[in-house]
């Protein structure tokens, strides 16, 4: 019966499509949502409503877990710990890898596609594994046990993509700018200042940032190159055996949370950056 | 103040040879456009003068000084871009005081200089806007009043029309040739159309497969094309040729009738244009094939042994296609080409 | 400054830090796992391999890149066709769609260790719904099923994202007379799916699957806060390894096994989404 009105009637099923359409939407976006709900209710809860059954399925706002987090030793400092490493990480590798990536968009030169190579080749790299011998190196170098020396290992893992979207960024500025701007009487840096980086700026931000969370989100080189000054990530990882579950989730919630705004802050370069940088 | 010199210049991009061996002379004040095909080498002719290309070989001279070693911004030249490279975060007025602004001029005389030329290009009421807030005629009026800013002792244009509708290119060549004559600048102007050539240049230089072929005034390429290339470039439609074999004294078989031309022992390609027919009791044997009414003028496509050949003739004719033609052409325009050099011959 | 020169001093700093820091630590892994004290053995790959805990291991990891990587593809393709058809709320929907590409392993770990504990929020629901009395301990080695199907839908949910972000910036890239063309010849949206999207979206497929497969053979945290010790990947062996163990030179040989399957399966990928010289867009 409904197959002989559909049929026969295609203004239903477009809506029959439509409906099913929005649901759909409506069903992958609570998917990602609904998770990062019940850790909010989880971190906003008591410590004592955290760890008894059943839950709430409402936020209480009790600041019990978080100021427990708060005070619980060493997690302030690793908070610390995980923000200078994460900015260090955004400063190395925009400027180890802009210059790179301005290079592969603006020159042909012998060895380009070699050197794109090895960038995407780190890029299928099970790279923290490399922290095993660099512990070592570490050691040797006073690095060890550093802020400095996990950003090093960081921008090792950021910086192919760093490259990648400054690629992919400058590519998106026509040369003919910079042209332009050298037949009106700037060289190439001043070219470069009053031109590009004008244009640019707001991209590279976006990349900055999108480094700062790979360093930021990064477990297991910070497990094993830290051990005095862990970093959130590490801290957390350490003590997932023995801590309590509020500590786990007040935890987890503050690793999410500067996470949700530098993607909300970079969403409009999310899809440019990755744009040209597959081809 | 600037005569241009180019002296041997080549330019290979890997094993490909985009310009072999340019020489060419641009007098002081002189609107020189270099005209071709897509792919000849007039932009990169244009870039090596510019600096933004090194040339393989050769030399580049400017006001008598030597500057192919030197940065763009050190050879007093500005430049007009196909697609106007109009910086989208400046406004107007920012892009075209930015090389006033390089040069560090005080303020008001940027002021000054900026109304000035905004004015000249009739874009004084734009100077607040950006870019993107501009149409593609705006922003090229933008693009030429920056090089004009600038106050250049050359100015070189790519294309600068290319990407504008009909109306506004025709427009716009008149306004441009009209603000270059009052400027005082030597002017080189790229382009692949050859309406734009002839109606803005004091000369043409006429470039195929990376060589200048001729370069004369307007007139003189189209009246007395220098090779066979040049006659089939030029001219809409272009110059017609047939074999002609030599009958001794100056006397040649062309298309099964006797025509006088030049002493010559050899075969030859007589040419003519299409307009320089006219129909008479005595000439060509010409069988129309494709009859186009163009309004002023009728355009015959013919046959004559086999070989393609158009005739221009008043619109009053009537001529149907399978109509037999004799075709007269004019003396004083009959063109001879050497079809091993493909040269034309004296 | 010589324009030859120029790109190559522009290169020299990332070249200089991934040689210090890549190519370097690469070669002590190298060096490490191939070596017992001053002598070279392939000691360290026979120990690792014949651990009780390696087959599981690599099963483990196996199965879980195998389940998770081919729904995430599916998923990220059709979360990705249905926002290019979207007019209102792109920018919501596809904000929301990112957002765990912020979410660390370890915080997407602790995420679903919210939902799938023994007091946590699958139990509540359940008890609320009278489907059991007692709340079942899901993460135990009672329930090997259940961990997997934690850890699993937990890395599905996290990492779809990435998929995602670089499947709609390629079919950005694709021009919309494609699409167009294809409807005038009668294609139906299925076939134009099929026939114009896919083949055009080869390289980032390609990137996107590279990607993560690689990153599936790394996976750890989410291991780490959901199983414990109840489901044994090659990450975490590394990691036991190294700390618990002190053993870094069986550690180094099993970070190279690791490697070793990562680049094979890149290869694999390479190849088998290669485009035609030339059939680029
Ligand atoms: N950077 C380059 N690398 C390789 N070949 C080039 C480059 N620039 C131009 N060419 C080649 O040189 C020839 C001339 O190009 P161009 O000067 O741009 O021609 P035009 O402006 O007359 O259309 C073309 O065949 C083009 O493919
Ligand atoms: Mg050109």
């Amino acid at each position: 019966m409904t197959a002989v009105t559909t049929d026969a009637n295609p203004q239903d099923a477009r809506k029959a499509g439509r409906i099913v359409y929005l649901a759909a939407v409506v069903l992958l976006c609570a998917w990602v949502l609904v998770p990062l709900y019940f850790l909010l209710i989880n971190t906003l809860s008591s410590p004592e409503a955290v760890n008894s059954f059943p839950k709430s399925f409402f936020p209480a706002f009790d600041l019990g877990s978080l100021t427990f987090f708060a005070n619980f030793g060493g997690m302030l400092s690793a908070l610390k710990n995980s923000i200078i490493v994460a900015a260090l990480t955004m400063v190395l590798s925009i400027l180890i890898g802009a210059p790179a990536g301005y290079a592969l968009s603006r020159f042909d030169f012998r060895g380009k596609e070699l050197f794109r190579l090895l960038i995407l080749l780190t890029r299928a790299f099970p790279l923290p594994l490399l922290a095993l011998p660099l512990a070592v190196l570490f050691i040797r170098t006073g690095l060890d046990d550093t802020a400095l020396g996990l950003a090093l290992v960081h921008t090792t893992l950021a910086i192919p993509f760093a490259v990648l979207i400054t690629f992919s960024l400058f590519s998106g500025i026509p040369i003919e700018l910079e042209e332009a701007a050298w037949t009106l009487g700037c060289t190439r840096l001043t070219a470069f200042t009053k031109v590009v980086l004008p244009l640019i700026l707001p991209g590279i931000t976006a990349s900055a940032i999108f480094a700062f969370v790979i360093s930021w989100n990064e477990v297991f080189a910070a497990a094993v190159l830290t051990i005095e000054n862990r970093t959130l990530t590490a801290f957390l990882l350490q003590t997932l055996g023995e801590a309590p579950l509020h500590l786990k989730f007040a935890g987890g919630f503050i690793l999410v949370v500067p996470a949700l705004i530098f993607i909300f802050a970079v969403r409009k370069y999310l899809f440019a950056m990755w744009g040209i940088a597959n081809r | 103040m600037a005569v241009i010199e180019i002296k041997n210049v080549a330019k290979t991009f890997g094993a490909y040879t985009a310009l072999h061996d340019i020489n060419l002379t641009i007098q002081d004040q002189e609107f020189m456009v270099l005209l071709g095909a897509s792919g000849c080498g007039k932009t990169t002719l244009l870039r090596i003068i510019a600096g933004l290309e090194t040339a393989t070989t050769g030399e580049v001279w400017i006001g008598g000084r030597r500057v192919d070693h030197l940065p763009p911004k050190d050879r007093g030249i500005a430049m007009v871009f196909q697609n106007y490279a109009v910086f989208p975060h400046l406004t107007v007025f920012e892009n075209i005081g930015f090389g006033l602004r390089m040069q560090k001029l005080p303020n008001d005389e940027v002021k000054r200089r900026v109304e000035r030329t905004a004015g000249l290009m009739h874009i004084d009421q734009l100077l607040k806007r950006y870019s993107g807030e501009l149409s593609g005629g705006q922003r090229q009026r933008v693009a030429v009043a920056r090089a004009l800013a600038m106050e250049p002792d050359v100015i070189l244009m790519d294309e600068p029309l290319s990407n504008l509708d009909a109306l506004l290119r025709m427009e716009m060549r008149a306004e441009l040739k009209g603000v270059l004559a009052e400027s005082n600048t030597t002017a080189i102007y790229v382009t692949h159309d050859q309406v734009e050539a002839m109606s803005m240049a004091d000369r043409i230089s006429v470039m195929h497969k990376g060589e200048i072929v001729q370069a004369a005034t307007p007139l003189e390429v189209y009246r007395n094309p220098a090779a066979e290339f040049v006659a089939g470039f030029i001219g809409n439609p272009p110059m017609n040729f047939l074999p002609a074999t030599p009958k001794g004294a100056g006397k040649w078989a062309v298309g099964g009738q006797v025509i006088d031309g030049p002493q010559k022992n050899k075969a030859l390609n007589f040419a003519i244009r299409p307009e320089d027919l006219r129909l008479a009791d005595s000439g060509l044997t010409a069988r129309a094939k494709v009859v186009e009414p163009l309004g002023a003028h009728l355009l015959v496509t013919c046959d004559i042994d086999g070989a393609l050949f158009r005739a221009v003739l008043d619109s009053d004719m009537t001529v149907k296609p399978g109509d037999t033609l004799t075709l007269a052409p004019q003396p004083d325009r009959v063109r001879w080409f050497d079809p091993d050099t493909t040269r034309a011959v004296a | 400054m010589n324009a030859r020169l120029l790109p190559y001093v522009l290169i020299l700093p990332v070249t200089l830090f991934l040689a210090v820091f890549f190519l370097y630590p690469f070669a002590l892994v190298a060096k490490q796992a191939f070596t017992q004290g001053a002598e070279f053995t392939f000691a360290n790959f026979r120990d690792v391999a014949s651990h009780w805990k390696f087959p599981i291991s690599l099963k483990n990891t196996m199965l879980l890149a195998a389940a998770v990587v081919p729904v995430q593809l599916a998923l990220a393709l059709l979360m990705a066709t249905m926002v290019n058809r979207m007019k209102k709320g792109r920018d919501l929907v596809l904000y929301v769609w990112t957002i765990p590409l912020g979410i660390s392993d370890l915080a997407a770990g602790i995420i679903w260790l919210a939902i799938f504990e023994q007091s946590g929020f699958l139990n509540s629901m359940m008890s609320g719904l009278g489907l059991v009395d007692q709340p079942v301990n899901f993460l135990s080695y009672q329930n090997p099923m259940m961990v997997f199907v934690a850890i699993a839908l937990a890395e599905i949910w996290r990492a779809t994202a990435i998929m995602l972000v670089i499947l709609v910036a390629g079919i950005g890239l694709i021009p919309k007379e494609y699409y167009e063309a294809a409807e005038v010849f009668g294609a139906s949206p299925w076939q134009r799916f099929l026939r114009v999207t896919l083949p055009l979206l080869r390289p980032s497929l390609q990137t996107a699957l590279i990607l993560r497969v690689v990153l599936a053979f790394e996976v750890f945290a989410v291991v780490a806060a959901l199983g414990g010790t109840l489901f044994p990947v090659l990450m975490g062996e590394i990691y036991s390894y190294q700390f618990d163990l002190q053993n870094g030179n069986a550690a180094a040989a099993l970070a190279l096994i690791v490697l070793g399957i990562s680049i094979v399966f890149t290869l694999v990928i390479l190849r088998a989404l290669r485009v035609p010289k030339g059939a680029t867009i």
